[in-house]
């Protein structure tokens, strides 16, 4: 599939936004009231709201944008846009309370984290839904989504107070665990689609024609010489040796680095630094990641290129 | 439920105009669906085929479906040009139509006064030869031919001299009934969519289609068996179905009789002047042996009954007929399926499993009609008997040196299969068959200010008939038509033209004058000599080719390399007729023409060809052009089609013709035939009486009909051909036997090439040139979505064919170390060319195939520099030489079939070498011209204001 | 909504006959001819005369080459469009509600006014039927032609998609596959028409008639000999001739 930047941007982005939302509704230990607090509510909503406006640039007509919201029923997509607007319309409320007040209201505080981990999971269910792409088509998509958003919140979270804690778990050394445990289900994630190609569906070239029965069927000649939508959108080839330099890229910045530095911060009085690193580093490795994610992924139509 | 708004019912468009299609030339009906557009003028909004056409029927190829994006293309020339560059650089100035119609009637007439033979006038993609070449009769230039040289001449020539037809327009399968079908040769061809629609209903009624092509492309790939025969050698194919279907005596002796010289006599005197020719009476009549009396008779006296074996003194000189020459030849061993195997590629077994499978189709699947009908001697047959066996052949077959005698020898097996015009066999479609009997003979003549005596092209009944010097040797014409270097040349030989006029072989020329021709591209053997050709200079520094006028409604490759550019109109914007005298577009049961006019008006500065070409033809006060107070006789070309007569009560259109509309075929002009045409969607058909529908070479009823329609003045005798004897006049000839004699250079060839009776011989190419140094062949094919260049300026067509490949067989790429999407150096005797390569399983393991015309130079067509036509696509072209390997006689050899002067482009033999990666552009690659036409636009949205 | 109808009153679809198919792109052109000044949109094309075209096609013909075991290689040209398949997912994952199955007759649509452009609903195609419009950015597919189907302005004989009007080798056919006497459903019958990647279980509308088996050069099971009762005996072909002159 073509890599979109615009997409890759709203993925890991909102991604990490929305697990910020998750992490301060949950009550993680931050600043108590006022500009701090202020601050630390536009950063998660703003990471969350850049990456849906990112998202509209992938779209042919922004400006229809709106009519997403009707077909939450039935569509993916519809509802990722609904738990977006319903998750940021709820924290909003919370992060108001928060900065005026100082109280940051439990029972709110659940329902947006609910919200924010239910939005991450409509993204993720926007590429996990798809048969035709087999890669993506398996639980641990979303998994792997909801993962990284959680692990993007903590390292945000790290980085605005190291020294906060999560069920008596210093945040560093809950970085450092989380952020394995999320690239091992990537690990797993690759592991499968190294193996998997079309093989869940049994689908091949000679299927895609109803052709295989005669022989070996090969595509001889395009229908058209040039690119078109097609083969620009969904038949994206990468090499193989390409894809794993990559996929080293994505581990040392997205895991190596942000382990190391959240250890650092675990043995450092302000631990604030190294996870200011670590949330630079984790970004670079997450876009790698989801670059790949895309550009890797095999669809169902490029059986007929 | 979300109410969607649909409109299922919406307007379509204000009128339709029904015309005829000209993307290629099949010549289909078309319905024009025009709508008014943004600026209030009518626009078109949508093309589809005329239901009640006979070609057509209502379907619509991929290139006619694309006409509206012809119409408006960027690349339409929109006013005359005056060269202000050098020759080739694409620098022009816009000028009026008077300065451009003075200069050219300047230059030509200049030359007709002087020595008309130095205009050499041809056509290319040209469908108004009868006007053209008519044009150049009276103008009394010998140099005039359309493109069929280098198209299919061996096809028309090798079916006209044998059995008074041939495929194509000439004639089809009888679909309806046919029971097996083979086709040699045929990728996409001029007749595109009547085939489909055939092998369609073939399909449908379960008859097999056998396709014989080294590629299994297209009807080959729909085809139930593929032969995947080596290329050049399918009369050896054919010889060897022949030899088989001998060998079980499965020919039809009674057609044979009937119809063909089989029962000619042949005089066997060895040595002698009249060894080999056909044993006449003193009445001139070929004689036979009489199975009751034993004597020899002639072949059509009154109750004779022709022997086809014997032996028989005629005037002391043995004879032996035709039949029993042609059996002790083909049963012999050498034609034998597992002999010619291994040059063929084809398994002996297919070879005999093809050869029982027709037998079977034709002598146990009888087809009979209860017609009764009677034949031209008189008798009277109650019904019409078939043998349901067809054939169709094409440029494979015809673009070899060896195409005359293969074509002749797939026209021997429709006849020994008793299938020519019987029912659900070979169909003629009106108005043939027309036998050499029935055709002109060449004309050359070029005296000052005069026109020729005849029509330029014909055919030679024998040497006589040769178009030479006194010297007996030198041609009379430009391309040597009709010399000894191409003596049966029915359609001239234009790849030769401006190769010639460089080399001043036979002589040189003042005016080059073409229409619709891609000569310095991809028209032209060896493109990059001929842009060469196109812009020598002689000592003194002028232009060997001093002047050449252009016609063309495109920014083609040409246009750079004229000094004036005549800018012609779109198919929509022209008048045409698709006549009974040109090329036609009969159906076997009924004689059909057809116009063009203008639906649209042209919104630039062009004319129609045509009518400058009659313009032309007044200023020059050619004769039948010119009325006698000097003023121009016809306003137009519609005039002309309307008004012309060739013969009294012959003109261009056979429909509604009298002063009243009501006659057909012969009548008098009628001012509103035009509109007739017009309101009947643009096209005549005439149906042929049930009675003449079949046999149609002996049938009393339709040569009634014919002479009635004016397609003859009397009935023509029409004798198949089996033994051509003219053939053996032009040995006899190169035996020293008989005048004129050839020069010694050519006599060799002219002894093995021109057997009498159907023959094959290795092509020329590959016997010149060492075949371990060029192990391959290479050919083209032309894509059925595209029409040779035209198509590259095609918004929509572009997409589907934008740059080409060469396709090479696995064993191929495999031995020369070369992957899917690598490239390729292909190197033949003459150049060399790179390329992309695919790599192919569905093809004659010894041949490289790509598809035709896809390469364009930059400049060219409105593209971009960098189009993918320019960087990725390529031409064969460069690869094949307009002449033969130096023989070391210093001689120029034409690279055609040494009969009738076909270019053979199928000849090509080439190696293949793997090219070091990276810098993935074709080459030869040539510095661009300068576009004569205003850039293209970014994007096309047509019909967006239809749909806001 | 972009809800699936449970059932459609109609079925209508294609039979695209491989057996026959010439790969002549007729259709292709057709199509994009009708509907660039028809449905929705025109169908555009951008960089039309540049370096690198591309433009929206609402049918393309892809060329496939099949090596048998025993036998030569054959191509088999493969046109492909919009199968309006019952369990479309591309109209299930719209999330605006442009796409829609109609319940009357089945066909898949693309309500372009109300079309974000977001491409999903091509994602969630296994086969490649949807295409976004360069210019205009809206997603363009096969209409079935539901502007000529129905459209009174057309004469009752035309009123069938523009690509099955068309085609010179007659390979497309149009019609009611919820009908089981429509011609479509009695050819699919007969033919043992497929559905293209049955395993994506999107029940396509559309089938494919595969190419009847040809013969291989070697390996057919004939007889192999043209002699018959009343050949000539080898070397004896004019005394056969006689007998048979005999006859005439």
């Amino acid at each position: 599939m073509h890599p979109a930047i615009s997409v890759i941007f709203f993925t890991v982005s909102s991604g990490a936004g929305f697990g910020l939302i998750f992490l301060i509704c949950l009550g993680v230990q931050l600043p108590e009231s006022g500009l701090p607090a202020f601050l630390v509510s536009l950063l998660a909503g703003g990471l969350a709201v850049i990456g849906l406006i990112s998202s509209t640039f992938h779209l042919g007509h922004p400006e229809r944008a709106w009519r997403a919201f009707s077909q939450w029923q039935s569509s993916w997509l519809s509802r990722e846009g609904v738990l977006a607007v319903a998750t940021l319309a709820a924290f909003a409320i919370y992060a108001l309370l928060w900065t005026f007040t100082g109280n940051r209201v439990e029972t709110l505080g659940l329902l947006v984290s609910l919200l924010a981990a239910a939005t991450v999971f409509a993204t993720a269910m926007i590429y996990a839904q798809l048969k035709t792409v087999p890669n993506w088509h398996v639980w641990l998509t979303p998994a792997v989504y909801l993962a990284f958003s959680f692990v993007s919140g903590l390292i945000l979270a790290g980085m605005i107070n190291a020294q906060g804690r999560i069920l008596g778990i210093e945040l560093p050394w809950l970085i450092f665990i989380c952020v394995l445990g999320a690239w091992a289900l990537k690990v797993a994630w690759w592991k499968r689609a190294d193996r998997i190609g079309f093989s869940e569906t049994g689908s091949d070239t000679g299927t895609a024609t109803g052709l295989g029965s005669l022989g070996q069927v090969r595509l001889l000649e395009r229908p058209h010489t040039g690119e078109n939508y097609l083969t620009r959108e969904m038949v994206h080839k990468i090499g193989r040796k390409h894809a794993m330099k990559l996929r080293l890229l994505a581990l040392i910045a997205g895991c190596g680095i942000p382990m190391v530095l959240s250890a650092i911060a675990a043995f450092s009085s302000s631990g604030e630094l190294p996870m200011a690193l670590a949330v630079l580093s984790l970004a670079i490795g997450l876009f790698t990641e989801r670059w790949l994610f895309f550009a890797e992924a095999k669809h169902a139509v490029s059986l007929y290129y | 439920m979300a109410s969607h708004n649909l409109e299922t019912s919406p307007y379509v468009s204000d009128e339709v105009r029904q015309t005829t299609c000209y993307m290629c030339a099949c010549r289909c009906g078309i319905n024009v669906h025009l709508r008014t557009g943004s600026d209030g003028k009518p626009k078109v909004r949508y093309i589809e085929g005329n239901r009640d056409h006979p070609i057509n029927r209502g379907v619509l190829c991929a290139k006619g479906s694309a006409g509206i994006m012809q119409h408006y293309s960027p690349a339409r020339l929109s006013k005359p040009l005056l060269r202000t560059g050098d020759r080739g650089s694409g620098q022009f100035k816009e000028i009026e139509w008077d300065e451009a119609l003075n200069l050219a009637t300047e230059w030509l007439g200049k030359v007709r006064k002087q020595d008309p033979k130095k205009l050499a006038f041809f056509t290319g993609r040209d469908q108004s030869q009868s006007l053209t070449g008519w044009w150049a009769q009276q103008y009394g230039t010998p140099n005039f031919a359309a493109h069929g040289g280098f198209c299919s001449v061996n096809m028309a020539t090798a079916g006209i001299y044998t059995f008074g037809g041939a495929f194509w327009e000439f004639g089809p399968a009888d679909w309806e009934r046919t029971e097996m079908f083979m086709i040699f040769g045929v990728a996409e061809d001029h007749d595109s969519n009547p085939i489909k629609l055939g092998i369609s209903k073939l399909k449908s009624r379960g008859v097999k289609v056998v396709a014989v092509n080294p590629v299994r492309t297209g009807y080959n790939a729909v085809a139930d068996e593929w032969v995947g025969i080596t290329p050049g050698t399918d009369g050896l194919f054919v010889l060897s179905i022949i030899h088989e279907l001998l060998r079980a005596g499965k020919a039809d002796l009674d057609y044979l009789i009937r119809y063909t010289n089989a029962p000619w006599l042949v005089i066997d005197n060895p040595g002698e002047a009249n060894h080999g020719l056909i044993a006449r009476n003193k009445a001139g009549k070929p004689l036979v042996i009489n199975r009751k009396t034993g004597k020899a008779v002639a072949y059509d006296g009154k109750g004779a009954k022709p022997n086809l074996k014997g032996r028989i003194k005629v005037d002391g000189v043995e004879a032996v007929p035709v039949f029993e020459l042609l059996a002790r030849k083909y049963t012999s061993a050498d034609f034998s399926p597992e002999e010619t195997a291994e040059i063929t590629g084809v398994p002996a077994e297919q070879t005999k499993r093809i050869a029982q499978e027709l037998a079977a189709a034709a002598f146990e699947r009888e087809i009979v009609i209860e017609q009764p009908w009677t034949d031209m001697k008189g008798e009277r047959h109650e019904k019409m008997i078939g043998r349901p066996v067809s054939f169709h052949a094409m440029r494979g077959i015809s673009a070899h040196s060896n195409g005359f005698q293969t074509c002749r020898t797939i026209h021997l097996l429709q006849i020994l299969l008793g299938s020519i015009d019987c029912p659900g066999g070979f169909r003629f479609k009106p108005p043939y068959p027309r036998p050499v009997e029935g055709q002109p003979k060449p004309h050359a003549g070029a005296k000052p200010g005069e026109p020729l005596p005849g029509p330029h092209l014909g055919f030679p009944r024998g040497p006589q008939d040769l178009l030479l010097e006194d010297d007996g040797v030198s041609p009379k014409r430009l391309d040597k038509a009709f010399s000894w270097d191409a003596p049966l040349a029915a359609h001239g030989l234009m790849h030769m033209v401006i190769s010639n006029a460089a080399a001043k072989d036979p002589f040189g020329i003042d005016v080059l004058f073409m229409y619709m021709a891609n000569m310095s591209w991809n028209s032209s053997m060896n493109s990059g000599s001929v842009m060469d050709m196109l812009t020598a200079k002689d000592d003194d520094g002028e232009y060997v080719i001093p002047k050449i006028i252009y016609s063309d409604a495109y920014s083609s490759e040409m246009v750079a390399f004229a000094d004036l550019i005549l800018p012609d109109t779109t198919y929509l914007e022209r008048h045409d007729a698709i006549s009974l005298l040109d090329r036609p577009i009969s159906e076997p049961d009924a004689a059909c023409d057809a116009i063009r006019w203008p639906v649209l008006e042209p919104d630039r500065d062009v004319r129609g060809f045509q009518s400058v070409l009659l313009d032309l033809g007044a200023r020059l006060e050619l004769p039948g052009m010119t009325n006698e107070d000097g003023s121009a006789k016809y306003s137009d070309y519609a005039d002309y089609i309307v008004h012309h007569q060739r013969k009294p009560g012959i003109g261009p259109l056979s429909g509604w013709r009298g002063k009243n509309g009501t006659e057909t075929g012969r009548g008098e002009p009628n001012d509103d035939q035009l509109k007739k045409y017009i309101a009947n969607g643009g096209f005549h058909m005439e149906e042929v009486p049930h009675e003449a529908r079949y046999f149609k070479h002996a049938n009393a009823a339709w040569q009634d009909f014919a002479v009635k329609m004016g397609f003859q003045d009397a009935p023509i005798e029409n004798v198949f051909q089996l033994y051509l004897e003219p053939l053996r006049k032009f040995q006899l000839c190169a035996e020293g036997k008989a005048d004129p004699q050839p020069p010694a250079t050519h006599r060799h060839r002219v002894l093995t090439c021109f057997d009498p009776l159907p023959n094959w011989y290795a092509p020329f190419e590959g016997a010149g040139i060492s075949t371990a140094d060029f192990p391959h062949h290479a050919i083209t094919q032309r894509p059925a979505a595209m029409y040779h260049s035209w198509g590259s300026q095609n918004a929509w067509l572009r997409q589907i064919h934008g740059e080409n490949t060469m396709y090479i067989p696995a064993e191929i790429c495999d031995a020369a170390g070369i992957e899917d999407g690598d490239w390729a150096w292909i190197t033949s005797h003459h150049g060399k060319i790179k390329v992309p390569v695919t790599r192919m399983n569905a093809v004659n393991p010894k041949t490289l195939w790509t598809w035709n015309a896809i390469g364009k130079r930059k400049g060219a067509w409105a593209l971009d520099d960098n189009a993918p036509e320019t960087k990725q696509g390529f031409l064969l072209n460069h690869l094949i030489h307009e002449l033969l390997p130096p023989k070391g006689d210093g001689l120029r050899w034409s690279n055609s079939d040494p009969i009738t002067g076909q270019a053979a482009w199928f000849d090509l033999r080439v190696r293949v070498e793997k090219a070091e990666p990276g810098h993935e552009t074709s080459e030869p690659q040539f510095a661009p011209q300068k576009s004569p036409v205003a850039p293209a636009p970014d994007v096309v949205d047509y019909g967006k204001e239809w749909t806001e | 909504m972009t809800s699936l109808p449970a059932s459609t009153e109609k079925k209508l679809g294609l039979v695209i006959d491989l057996d026959i198919c010439v790969g002549c792109h007729a259709c292709v052109v057709n199509c994009k001819e009708w509907n660039t000044g028809g449905y929705g949109a025109p169908l555009g094309d951008i960089d039309a005369y540049g370096s690198n075209p591309s433009g929206a096609w609402l049918n393309r013909i892809h060329t496939f080459e099949i090596t048998p075991e025993d036998a030569p290689a054959q191509i088999v040209h493969f046109p492909k469009s919009c199968l309006h398949c019952d369990d479309a997912p591309c109209v299930t994952v719209c999330p605006t509600g442009a796409s829609y199955k109609r319940s009357e007759d089945g066909i898949v649509l693309v309500d372009e006014d109300m079309c974000i452009g977001c491409g999903l609903c091509a994602w969630a195609c296994p086969y490649g039927a949807r295409e976004m419009d360069p210019v205009e950015n809206v997603m363009k597919k096969c209409t079935l032609c539901v502007d000529r189907i129905y459209n009174e302005n057309l004469e009752e004989v035309d009123r069938v998609p523009a690509c099955v009007r068309t085609c010179p080798a007659e390979a497309r056919h149009f019609g009611d596959f919820a009908d089981p006497q429509s011609d479509v459903s009695k050819m699919v019958k007969e033919r043992r028409g497929i559905d293209l990647m049955p395993e994506m279980e999107t029940n396509p509308i559309n089938k494919y008639l595969p190419p009847r088996p040809k013969s291989a050069p070697t390996n057919d099971k004939r007889p192999r000999n043209v002699e018959t009762d009343s050949s000539p005996a080898p070397g004896s072909f004019l005394d056969w001739v006689d007998r048979m002159l005999e006859k005439i």
